[in-house]
């Protein structure tokens, strides 16, 4: 009897069947009925800044492998995550170019040089976007209408600036195309800066202005329902960002219901689905421990209403997730799980 | 207000994992008796403790259930002679564990009936507790669960301390592993007696048998086997990994944590394994030795028609066992124990001890797919670990200080040696960290930095 050969290895010797690519690919399928709605929303503009996005997240990705020596890393879907992600916080006609220095600066400041996957203190789709914010203040605010007709065959104007160009003015094509009452300005903005606010409806189903991908709630939450159904997000870390939104924007509507909004706009405007779903829930930002998550959740979601009701931007979110992922080590520190068989506090056995 | 929360979830432990069980292709075989191998390798430290002296010499005769090597001291337990046969060696031979241990090697005679001629017998009824101590240690009894503590030791209540509850460990939460509820089916009345014996020892009340849900046909059988005045009920517990550790079982069955760094005897209870306890009931009259075994005998993605429960002798190599199974040694890997805590063999020419409960064949990695399987990743901090660890330990934290070799802290700071090794966190971890494996290392290098100091 001959052995041909022998694995040793230790204990143990069976592994659940989930292993990380698994779970960023099927991030990647719950984040591909959002994007199909937006390009049936926005047009093939949307559609071109997700794949400039996308390539320019594995483009740099890539790159980065190259100079430090390691093998490819883009079989582990996150950088495609983070392209997507990125394309779905930015305004449809976003010149494509910008969306570009957004995917490289995403990935090469938010990831790469902490050491990629798994290394990066901040969720790095936000880092690109908080990075064309500071750089492109006016185009990132610049929103086009949705199901404006011909928006299968022609672009945005703005998509198409050459690079390092400004994009151009827009009022005058919106005025074109847009439906009645378009205005420009997306609910957030209007309720904050002329205190209108948009019928509720309109926030659930996203026909409103926004950026590509956050602005229908109800599909969003449905499509974060796939990965917590499948066991591949925690789904506790949008639950208590919801908890902090809702206590938060509640209390303040409680105390000046004429100028601050109600806790269900609150919920279901801006981007604060997507990022609840699929940005703060993102693994390698959040704590480890479920009280942890708690505090990061809770602290994301008041954070969100503060500066959407105090700050100077009509949106929040971003910087919340932002403060809340830069929060998370401290937050790791204070909330160690209690072993099993420790002493309970303040008793002495 | 989580805390909260799990006060009402008393029954139960929190966290742990529930792995794929495999139990059907062997739960339903009735236990055989495995052939005598030509040649027996009987180490002399199966159990936690002190080594056995060997008192035979080379080229002496033994007759099976003889003593052939005696208790070294208190923490130790003698060893018997498996068969009859003659002593061929007195040698280091491999060992599951890595090292070569000293065994003694017996050359089996083929011709003999493999009579059990030894024996003390009595009625245990009548003994007091210091007697039949002795008489435990006497049987070589150590448990035969896996960690193999000598039966002995853990039945002698230390001074200052009392027993109130004695708790008979029937969860068996090893996935493929089926000799303890077959032990539970076929051998109630003996497994019945040994609880009874341990009451008498350890001077507890009661006594509960824990069973894992899955094995409802064994707690009905044990059930059936009780006489009306027997202080003993039988209690089923969740189906989930690590059930079967004590400290998860008392919890389940009792809502009681044992203190950290402490043992079940601090709250007052002792934790013994049903198969250990049959064993006894059966032993402790007759006085004779522990010279065989149950052990599950099967595989994953092996053709292995004749899987099951054997009977099997301490000392068969598991080369023999395979061969008596028809399978051809060119699999990938053999484990001795359960797939979450057993070893994977080396070599095929290690034998069956009394902690042995399975032999496992594998081939290929269970319900893997893909190609890069053994790909380890990066911690991506899911926190899957965390939500696992059946001791409420923090393993990714753990794991980043093993990446910077800050050993000492991991111990001093995050209970490192509370972990049990069970795997979970391995078992979970989305990136195939080994975990386990890391908190192994740090315990020993943790070890050996004491030793010097």
């Amino acid at each position: 009897m001959s052995q041909k050969h022998i694995i040793l290895r230790t204990a143990p010797h069976v592994k659940k069947p989930q292993d990380v690519p698994l779970i960023m690919r099927n991030v990647v399928y719950a984040l591909l009925p959002i994007v199909a709605f937006a390009v049936y929303q926005f047009g093939i503009s949307v559609l071109a800044l997700v794949i400039v996005t996308t390539l320019a997240c594995l483009g740099t990705e890539r790159f980065f492998n190259w100079m430090g020596n390691k093998p490819s890393s883009l079989s582990d879907w996150s950088s495609t995550i983070t392209g997507i992600l990125l394309a779905l916080t930015l305004p449809p006609g976003f010149p494509l170019w910008m969306a570009a220095v957004a995917g490289i600066a995403g990935i090469a400041i938010g990831k790469a040089v902490f050491g990629g996957i798994g290394y990066n203190v901040f969720n790095p789709a936000l880092v690109g976007r908080a990075f064309v914010q500071a750089a492109f203040p006016v185009a990132i605010t610049t929103w086009t209408p949705a199901f404006f007709t011909g928006r299968f065959s022609e672009f945005v104007p703005s998509s198409l600036t050459l690079p390092f160009m400004m994009p151009p003015e827009t009022a005058e094509w919106v005025e074109q195309v847009a439906v009645d009452g378009f205005t420009g300005a997306t609910p957030l903005a209007l309720q904050k800066f002329q205190h209108i606010t948009t019928d509720p409806f309109a926030l659930y189903t996203g026909t409103v202005a926004g950026s590509a991908g956050e602005t229908s709630a109800l599909l969003i939450l449905v499509c974060g329902m796939y990965l917590v159904v499948r066991k591949m997000m925690n789904w506790q870390i949008p639950a208590w960002l919801f908890v902090g939104v809702i206590v938060t924007s509640g209390v303040l509507y409680l105390i000046n219901p004429d100028k601050n909004p109600d806790p269900l706009f609150m919920l279901f405007s801006g981007g604060l689905m997507l990022g609840a779903m699929f940005m703060a829930s993102d693994m390698v930002g959040s704590p480890l421990t479920p009280r942890g998550v708690m505090v990061y959740g809770l602290l994301i979601g008041s954070l969100t209403v503060i500066i959407r009701v105090y700050g100077s931007l009509s949106e929040g979110i971003m910087y919340a997730i932002l403060l809340g992922n830069a929060a998370t080590p401290l937050i790791d520190a204070w909330t160690q799980p209690r072993l099993f068989g420790a002493k309970p506090k303040g008793k002495s056995a | 207000m989580l805390a909260l929360f799990e006060k009402f979830r008393k029954g139960r432990f929190s966290h742990g994992i529930h792995p794929q069980y495999h139990k059907e292709a062997t739960q339903g075989k009735a236990i055989k008796r495995l052939a005598f191998p030509p040649r027996l390798i009987v180490p002399v430290a199966q159990h936690i403790g002190a080594p056995a002296k060997p008192i035979v010499n080379v080229g002496e005769e033994v007759f099976r259930g003889q003593v052939i090597a005696e208790a070294d001291g208190f923490m130790s337990v003698p060893v018997h002679a498996p068969a009859t046969g003659i002593v061929k060696d007195i040698n280091l031979m491999p060992s599951a564990a890595g090292p070569r241990m000293l065994s003694i090697v017996i050359d089996v005679y083929q011709a003999s009936a493999q009579q059990v001629l030894y024996g003390e017998p009595t009625e245990p009824e009548t003994l007091d507790r210091k007697e039949l101590i002795r008489r435990v240690q006497a049987t070589g009894m150590a448990g035969l669960g896996g960690a193999a503590f000598p039966s002995h030791v853990k039945l002698q209540i230390p001074t200052g301390k009392t027993a109130h509850t004695l708790v008979v460990n029937g969860c068996e939460c090893e996935p493929y592993l089926t000799c303890d509820h077959r032990v539970m089916l076929e051998q109630p009345h003996e497994l019945l007696q040994g609880i009874r014996y341990a009451l008498q020892i350890t001077g507890a009340e009661k006594a509960i048998v824990g069973i894992e849900d899955n094995k409802a046909d064994a707690a009905a059988a044990v059930k059936a086997a009780l006489k009306p005045n027997d202080p003993i009920t039988v209690q089923l517990v969740e189906t989930k990994y690590p059930q079967g550790a004590e400290k998860m079982l008392l919890k389940s069955l009792l809502g009681v944590e044992v203190p950290a760094g402490g043992l079940p005897i601090d709250i007052g209870i002792v934790v013994n394994n049903v198969g250990t306890l049959a064993q006894l009931g059966k032993l402790l009259p007759k006085g004779e030795g522990l010279i065989e075994r149950v052990v599950t005998i099967t595989g994953y993605n092996v053709n292995m028609p004749k899987a099951g429960n054997y009977l099997v002798p301490i000392g068969t190599p598991v080369r023999f066992i395979l061969e008596q199974m028809g399978v051809e040694a060119d699999h990938e890997k053999v484990i001795l124990g359960g797939p979450m805590m057993g070893m994977s063999l080396a070599s095929l020419d290690v034998p069956i001890t009394k902690g042995t409960s399975g032999v496992l064949v594998f081939q290929g990695r269970e319900f893997m797919e893909g190609e890069n399987q053994e790909a380890v990743f990066p911690c991506i901090k899911c926190g899957r670990c965390v939500d696992a660890c059946p001791m409420h330990l923090n393993p990714a934290q753990m794991a980043w200080l093993a990446g910077k070799r800050h050993y000492a802290e991991m111990e001093s700071g995050f209970h490192l040696n509370s972990c049990f090794e069970c795997g979970c966190c391995s078992f979970v971890c989305p990136s195939n960290i080994p975990l386990v494996q890391y908190f192994r290392i740090a315990k020993a290098v943790n070890r050996e930095q004491k030793g010097k100091a």
